[in-house]
């Protein structure tokens, strides 16, 4: 495909007087990628949207569309459309003109105008609307208008802005799908904006995650699972998030605070964080080796159960398969090395060490579904 | 008597399915309570005075003690063939014609400029809206000393161009146009709080949508602006409508109506006709023709211009 819909941003940074929104960030969008911008609210995800947009100027640094430097021109002349979380549609006009609001801008004779809409109606399953005003559709169906507006456009770059926060869970899952489905089918090239972990995992062919205007990591919602590249990736990825244990010297090597006997780590992370997902943890009531803990409350959550635990001066969760009424019970955990994260002081992921492996016998985790007969569900 | 007898909280529902004869009639009498003293104000200060209108317009006062006596609308006959009447009546059809379409473009016009990203944004506000908040009487006073002959801002500029002065207030032919002109001055930065507060309504995304679809200035405005202050148009078109009616206050100081009836209005020929010329029976007459030509207008905008209108 041609290279018209590739994005690239060189070194690009959004200043308002003394704050830094978007501090310095280069990225690259190859053509048909679903990209997801995700971070926190106020790390500069939607900014950076905005300036590729051509909505906010950027304070320094380079934005390419294809081969076009496009730092400077009007938000008209960079050829992408953009879905925006509030829908922006236009409340006096009927969804039909709507739709084809930028067809009428950008004088494209009326036949054509009416053969594109009737086509773009249909692939976002609108027909029966055209006629009505936005504020008689429900929130899906607005949604849905906002992307006919973006698709029929035929711009081979769409922006989208959150699009999915003003939705119910129910309907947001069902959109994330057939946004999804429509990227594909029309092979746009997406940039995608929010802060929902959720979209990003599923949606995404690529992740940015920001923090604090910096792009914290840039890889694949794999890569950002099972190896993330700071603490702040690891908790902001899964949920419920990464567990992150903070580690102290134990007279064999690192040990988390507060539980001085078991070390979990070589000396060398002391000063660190060791993290680990909730379902990587194994967890069993009968084992005499493990690290030590104690069930503080359990959360029945239908498939799965998540424990609280208490080990040393720290709080940790456990995402157990099935119904387990645990509280108030001594337990011991543990994990397989491949499981566990070691980052460091300055909170970035350390990948010279390697933590123990201390996986307790007879363990029950999240993924073995032969639980031991201490721990059958109980009714 | 305690009006919540029968509903006290908690046996609500159970109760209001039960609820007697009576203790239905209780709460609407209670509702018709709390509706008195609004009524009651209205009824005497502007329902009665208006049917008193319309009844003094349909007789003539009988003169040393004699009773009045019924006319039918042998007034109105009088007034229709008064070519006074035709005159000032005109004079107002002009006087709207003249500062309701040219306030509200400016009013729009400057809502769009001070809306904008402007340095000492807060200053041009004010300065706009200061006219408003002048009394009319003053503000007459002020534009006195503008339209004075000889002494006048407006002469004394001409003087210095060269051309010679006009007497702006006293010449027939130019009087309305310069009482036009100050209304204008005086309505258009008051007109322009409600469309400013309209346009600040208005969501900036949609702006943005339409610049990424690279809509022109002009065409957006057209497009999106204007249809949806049409609402705040409609509100403040019938406001500068009532007041093309209403507000006579300047023709006091300014004109008092001459030279020759140029510059007199319907509401100030009323003045004249119930307290100089004493003529009540003609003054409730113009009155109530006032107040038909006002109902129709306002139908009008009701039924016509509403159903083409987007409200939010």
């Amino acid at each position: 495909m041609s290279n018209q819909s590739r994005i690239r941003l060189d070194r690009v940074s959004k200043c308002w007087g003394a704050t830094t929104a978007v501090d310095d960030i280069s990225f690259d969008v190859t053509p048909g990628q679903f990209v997801i911008l995700l971070g926190p609210s106020g790390c500069g995800k939607s900014t950076t949207l905005r300036m590729v947009a051509g909505l906010e100027e950027a304070s320094s640094g380079q934005i390419y569309i294809g081969e076009r430097d496009v730092t400077r021109l009007p938000p008209g002349d960079r050829g992408l459309s953009m879905v925006f979380q509030s829908y922006a549609l236009f409340p006096h006009l009927s969804v039909a003109d709507n739709i084809v609001f930028g067809l009428r801008s950008r004088n494209v004779p009326k036949a054509e105008q009416r053969q594109r809409l009737a086509h773009v109606a249909e692939l976002v399953d609108l027909t029966d609307y055209l006629h009505r005003k936005p504020a008689q559709l429900s929130g899906g169906q607005r949604q849905r208008v906002a992307l006919a507006r973006a698709v029929i456009s035929e711009h081979p770059i769409c922006l989208m802005d959150e699009p999915l926060s003003n939705l119910d869970a129910r309907l947001r899952s069902d959109m994330r799908r057939e946004i999804k489905a429509l990227q594909s089918r029309l092979n746009m090239t997406v940039i995608y904006v929010t802060h929902d972990q959720v979209e990003a995992m599923s949606m995404g062919d690529r992740v940015i995650l920001m923090q604090q205007g910096k792009i914290v990591q840039d890889g694949t919602p794999d890569e950002l699972y099972n190896r993330p590249a700071s603490a702040f990736a690891a908790s902001f990825i899964g949920s419920p998030a990464m567990n992150l244990l903070p580690l102290e010297a134990g007279e064999k090597g690192a040990v988390i605070v507060g539980e001085p006997h078991t070390s979990v780590a070589p000396l060398e992370a002391v000063g660190g964080q060791l993290g680990i997902r909730p379902e990587d943890i194994a967890l069993s009531t009968t084992s005499t080796t493990g690290v030590p803990a104690l069930v503080v409350s359990d959360e029945y959550l239908g498939a799965d159960t998540i424990a609280h635990l208490a080990i040393g001066d720290h709080t940790l969760r456990v995402r157990l398969s099935g119904r387990h009424r645990l509280a108030g019970q001594q337990c011991r955990i543990g994990w397989t090395a491949e499981a566990a994260h070691l980052f460091g002081g300055d909170g970035l992921r350390r990948d010279d060490l390697t933590a123990y492996s201390l996986l307790p016998a007879a363990a029950l985790s999240a993924e073995s579904a032969s639980p031991h007969p201490q721990l059958q569900p109980q009714r | 008597m305690d009006p919540f007898a029968g509903v006290r909280p908690g046996a609500f529902n159970e109760r209001y399915v039960i609820m007697s004869f009576t203790d239905h009639r209780k709460m609407q009498l209670y509702g018709a309570l709390l509706l008195l003293p609004a009524a009651l104000l209205l009824a005497t200060f502007a329902y009665l005075p208006t049917i008193a209108t319309v009844v003094n317009s349909l007789f003539l006062p009988g003169f040393r003690g004699a009773p009045t006596q019924f006319v039918g609308l042998e007034n109105y006959q009088v007034l229709f063939s008064d070519p006074t009447f035709w005159k000032v009546a005109r004079n107002n059809l002009l006087y709207a014609l003249g500062t309701i379409p040219t306030s509200l473009a400016l009013a729009l016009a400057m809502a769009l400029f001070v809306n904008g990203k402007l340095r000492g944004r807060g200053f041009v506000r004010m300065a706009y809206f200061t006219p408003t908040i002048l009394p009319m009487i003053a503000a007459a006073n002020i534009w006195m000393f503008f339209y004075a002959p000889q002494i006048g801002l407006f002469n004394k500029l001409l003087g210095i161009l060269g051309f010679s002065g006009v007497n702006w207030l006293g010449d027939p032919s130019v009087a309305l146009g310069s009482v036009i002109v100050m209304s204008i001055w005086k309505e258009a930065g008051f007109f322009m709080i409600f469309y400013l507060a309209a346009l600040q309504g208005i969501p900036p995304e949609l702006k943005e949508a339409s610049d990424l679809e690279g809509t022109s200035r002009w065409s957006f405005f057209w497009r999106v602006t204007f249809p949806l202050l049409m609402p705040t148009t409609l509100f403040v078109l019938i406001n500068a409508l009532i007041n093309a009616v209403r507000v006579v206050d300047h023709l006091f100081i300014l004109t008092k109506g001459g030279p020759n009836n140029a510059t007199n209005l319907l509401l100030y020929y009323v003045y004249e006709n119930a307290f100089s010329f004493f003529d009540r029976t003609m003054a409730a007459t113009i009155t109530v023709v006032i107040l038909l030509v006002l109902a129709v207008v306002a139908t009008l905008k009701f039924t016509v211009l509403d159903r083409r209108t987007h409200y939010q």
